[in-house]
């Protein structure tokens, strides 16, 4: 009884604020659809969904989310190999230097891509400015990280000596990998691509600046009915059905991550050296699969930095082409060309860190009490099934995309428009699966019996916490930190619908120079984007640094 | 040396793991169809051995194999087969596709496959468990698997990583009983690494000692029981003491005292003023020439275990068989078993 008594109590705050802040909106939102003049009618949503634009939406998101996880995966698993199975020089600040792309702001990345891309852009003879090839660079420069991530944290504990058994079996190289390890990795891969999947058919800002009015996503679909057609049940029923289609993906990635025999040995690997020295050199032959795997390492590394460093160049570039210049930084603190701000640029700088805090704390709030009521060690059935439940109904943030979270808290939580803390609320609400998922392998990792052991000599339930579980949690809870930090200086979905026009965070600021006329302002649109990507890259160096592998892994 | 004909040959081998080495310097010969156990403690550079046989570590000095060195031959063309500790059975394949596994490498296919893998797993007694997973096995079920799998296509040369060391007593006993049977009955050439003397003695006709990367001792397996190298080798290959000076002495002494009367000789005694005994080397006999005080007795179900101040020696373990009950405080008599002391010819014996 007394057990049951603590797991409401822990659950309660993050429940609740789920239900008011998650299901409240979303529900809101669906009711917008289904009984649009407060009457049942369910014919505007076919309506809607019949209608050939739709289709047009759906079957780009679609094909566009598929191919940008294939080419990621496909550029990801040589990295992952690179950067977690062979030694080599700088090994750790390459790995750091291909995980920023994962943190930089959507908006960031997609100006960035426009101005490589673009017309006098470096690569602007590819002709892909404007184009659905711009939006797949984007999306694959995004989460090609993902894949390193969660494949490379797997493949490096991966236990070698399957490996190594087939090896001398008879197995080469290309065989061994096919045959053991592919199928060893395989939950991880399933992962990975379903997550990468996830995020790429819930890409807003990317598609939305580099597609434009031309190319949309669902997501961006959304934005538009909304904002600038005024379309609120046609954007509702888009919702819905992104809903629907996550929840499948979410189900259906659950099945597949499933392996035959459910478990994978682990292991620790040393690192094989990429050059090993002369004297002791490994039998046979150089590993041509590593040279490879190091080679398309070196690519991912180029078109990483590609759009990076012509962001850069062009933020220091006098508007029109003229030299180097700092002015695009000076201008930061006015308001534009054409008073394009409300308020001075700077003063959303401001804004966005000030809300990243409030943010941070609240998903750290959140997610701690989730992971801990997810990850206490159940003693009945049924407490374990409402664990089991919890977990789920936590991660539906993850399943849901941000402007429909937006989209929602604008229509049901009318009366709370004007509080400050709607935006960080919502971007809580976008990282905390994030928080949930680096806490939770953490935590879960804990032998009971240590907790048992302080217990049994005489260590309260606080203080249990304190010897136990703080020594091993406080730096993925850091690690936490600083993700939830990262994203939510860099939400642009729920905070483009939220963010009250005098207070715009950063990424809102960048847009709205963008879309607006004048040289200038495009000069500084690209001089704040460099601003924010140094903010988000600075404090996922510093998350790098702490070395949790479950941070960013989904 | 120059390198055997038939069998493998390791010249001067050294293995280092970031500039330590491992392995130091290690010659060694295999011929054809014999099996050698490697035997070291924990450590000692034993598994790092056999993996640089495999292929698995860079060494420095020469491996050959029937006169010709593998230098830049990697491990999947060696043709020899590892078998872990723990079998390594690939846990998303049936037992059958386990041991079906380096036959489809070398394109052994249908029914010739099938029928191989039948008789592998009549070989390792576990007709029937074809279509299990690894994951629904016992411990001992694996290793016999991982055994089929390493033989199915009769490697040239078997590696053992302590193949035994992950089961229960009981179940070691028997599958190394099994192990030697099957090794000499498919006349396979092994190289087995083990911690456990009793498993090295069980399966191999050959031994080799390890200790800190050096190769202390190498010979028939009989041999090197009966005349471990140094004292650290006796204490390693169980014997219970090693007794140096008079105690040494008087304890060749007594033994050839025995011998004399059973006709038979104590070997190296009068150059060697060291020797080791076993635990069960003092045996209580009324015929004995040493006298000491019990100072404790254990009853097992074969004999009893005594701890003895034995006159001019001091402490030491002896038996009495289970029809004697001598307790402490009690004085006997005591003879020596010659099989059961070795002279040992090293100098520097450790601390007990």
């Amino acid at each position: 009884m007394r057990r049951t008594a603590g797991l409401v109590a822990l659950a309660a705050l993050p429940v609740a604020v789920l239900s008011v802040f998650f299901v409240l909106p979303v529900s809101g939102m669906v009711a917008r659809g289904f009984w649009p003049e407060g009457t049942f009618d369910p014919g505007q949503v076919l309506d809607v969904l019949g209608r050939p634009r739709t289709h047009r939406v759906l079957w780009f998101t679609l094909w566009t989310s598929t191919a940008a996880t294939a080419i990621a995966v496909l550029f990801g698993l040589p990295a992952a190999y690179a950067l977690h199975r062979l030694a080599f020089p700088l090994r750790g600040l390459v790995r750091a230097l291909l995980l920023v792309p994962f943190v930089l702001p959507t908006v960031v990345v997609g100006v960035a891509f426009r101005e490589l891309l673009g017309e006098g852009g470096p690569l602007g003879f590819l002709g892909w400015d404007g184009t659905p090839a711009a939006i797949l660079a984007g999306l694959v420069f995004f989460n090609t990280a993902v894949v390193i991530r969660t494949v490379g944290a797997t493949w490096e504990s991966l236990d070698p000596r399957p490996a190594e058994a087939a090896a001398a079996l008879g197995a080469g190289p290309w065989t061994v990998f096919r045959t053991v390890t592919l199928p060893a990795l395989r939950p991880a891969v399933v992962s990975a691509a379903s997550v990468v999947f996830l995020f790429c058919a819930t890409a807003f800002g990317v598609v939305l600046t580099l597609g434009g009015v031309r190319y949309a996503s669902v997501e961006t679909e959304i934005y538009l009915l909304t904002t600038n057609l005024f379309d609120l049940s046609a954007a509702a029923a888009l919702s819905l059905l992104q809903l629907l289609v996550v929840t499948l993906l979410l189900a259906l990635s659950a099945r597949l991550r499933a392996t035959p025999d459910g478990a994978v040995a682990r292991g620790v690997s040393r690192p094989r050296p990429l050059f090993p020295r002369r004297a002791a050199r490994r039998p046979g032959p150089p590993a041509y699969g590593d040279v490879l795997a190091a080679l398309s390492t070196l690519l991912l590394l180029l078109l990483v930095a590609a759009p990076i460093v012509t962001l850069i160049v062009g933020s220091l570039q006098r508007s029109g082409g003229g030299g180097w210049t700092l002015d695009n930084y000076q201008a930061l603190g006015g308001t534009g060309e054409h008073d394009a701000l409300l308020a001075p640029a700077i003063d959303a700088l401001v804004t966005s860190l000030r809300t990243a805090v409030d943010a941070t704390w609240m998903a750290l709030l959140l997610g701690g009490l989730v992971a801990l009521v997810v990850t206490r060690r159940s003693h009945s059935r049924s407490e374990r099934r409402i664990r089991g439940v919890l977990d789920g109904f936590f991660m539906l943030p993850l399943g849901v995309s941000a402007v429909t979270l937006g989209f929602g808290f604008l229509i049901t939580l009318g009366p709370l428009r004007s509080s400050p803390l709607l935006v960080p609320i919502a971007q809580a609400l976008v990282a905390l699966p994030l928080v949930v998922r680096t806490l939770v392998p953490v935590l879960g990792g804990i032998d009971d019996r240590q907790r048992q052991a302080a217990a049994s000599l005489g260590a309260g339930p606080l203080r249990t916490a304190l010897v136990v579980d703080l020594p091993i949690v406080w730096k993925p809870l850091l690690a936490a930190a600083g993700f939830c930090f990262a994203v939510s200086l860099g939400e642009f979905g729920a905070t483009s619908f939220l963010a009250r026009a005098e207070e715009p965070t950063l990424p809102v600021v960048i847009f709205q120079l963008i879309g607006h006329p004048g040289a200038m302002n495009y000069q500084m649109a690209l001089a704040a984007s460099v601003v924010l990507a140094a903010a988000t890259t600075v404090v996922m160096l510093l998350v790098e640094r702490l070395r949790v592998p479950s941070a960013g892994a989904m | 040396m120059s390198p055997l004909d038939h069998g493998l040959s390791l010249d001067h081998v050294t293995v280092e793991y970031d500039g330590v080495p491992a392995v130091r310097d290690v010659s060694l010969e295999l011929p054809d169809a014999a099996v050698l156990a490697v035997l070291g403690p924990s450590g000692s550079g034993k598994s790092t051995l056999l993996r640089a046989v495999a292929g698995l570590e860079p060494a420095a000095g020469t491996i050959s194999w029937d006169g010709r060195s593998l230098a830049g031959v990697p491990t999947h063309r060696r043709g020899f087969a590892l078998m872990f500790q723990d079998g390594q059975l690939f846990g998303h394949l049936t037992v059958a596709r386990n041991v079906g596994y380096p036959l489809k490498l070398r394109k052994v296919r249908g029914s010739a496959a099938s029928s191989r893998i039948e008789e592998l797993l009549a070989l390792v007694g576990l007709e029937g468990y074809a279509d299990r997973l690894p994951g629904t096995l016992s411990g001992g079920e694996r290793q016999r698997v991982a055994l089929a799998r390493a033989l199915a296509v009769e490697p040239k040369l078997l590696l053992l990583d302590e193949p035994l060391s992950a089961l229960d007593a009981g179940l070691r006993e028997r599958l190394a009983g099994d192990l030697a049977r099957i090794l000499r009955e498919s006349g396979t050439t092994a190289l087995m690494v083990t911690h456990d003397q009793e498993e090295a003695f069980a399966v191999a006709d050959r031994l080799a000692v390890m200790r800190a990367g050096h190769l202390v001792q190498e010979g028939e397996t009989a041999d090197v029981w009966a005349r471990p190298a140094d004292a650290e080798t006796a204490l390693f290959l169980g014997y219970a003491r090693v007794l140096t000076g008079a105690a040494a002495r008087r304890v060749l002494d007594a033994a050839r005292a025995g011998t004399q009367r059973a006709g038979t000789q104590v070997a190296g005694g009068e150059a060697a003023p060291v020797v080791a005994v076993r635990r069960s080397a003092l045996v209580v006999d009324d015929a004995g020439v040493l006298t000491g005080r019990v100072l404790s007795a254990t009853v097992t179900p074969d004999q009893v275990r005594l701890k003895v101040d034995v006159s001019g020696i001091g402490e030491l373990d002896a038996v009495a068989g289970p029809h004697r009950h001598p307790g402490a405080g009690d004085d006997v008599r005591l003879r020596i078993d010659v099989a059961r002391i070795a002279p040992v010819p090293g100098r520097d014996v450790p601390d007990q």
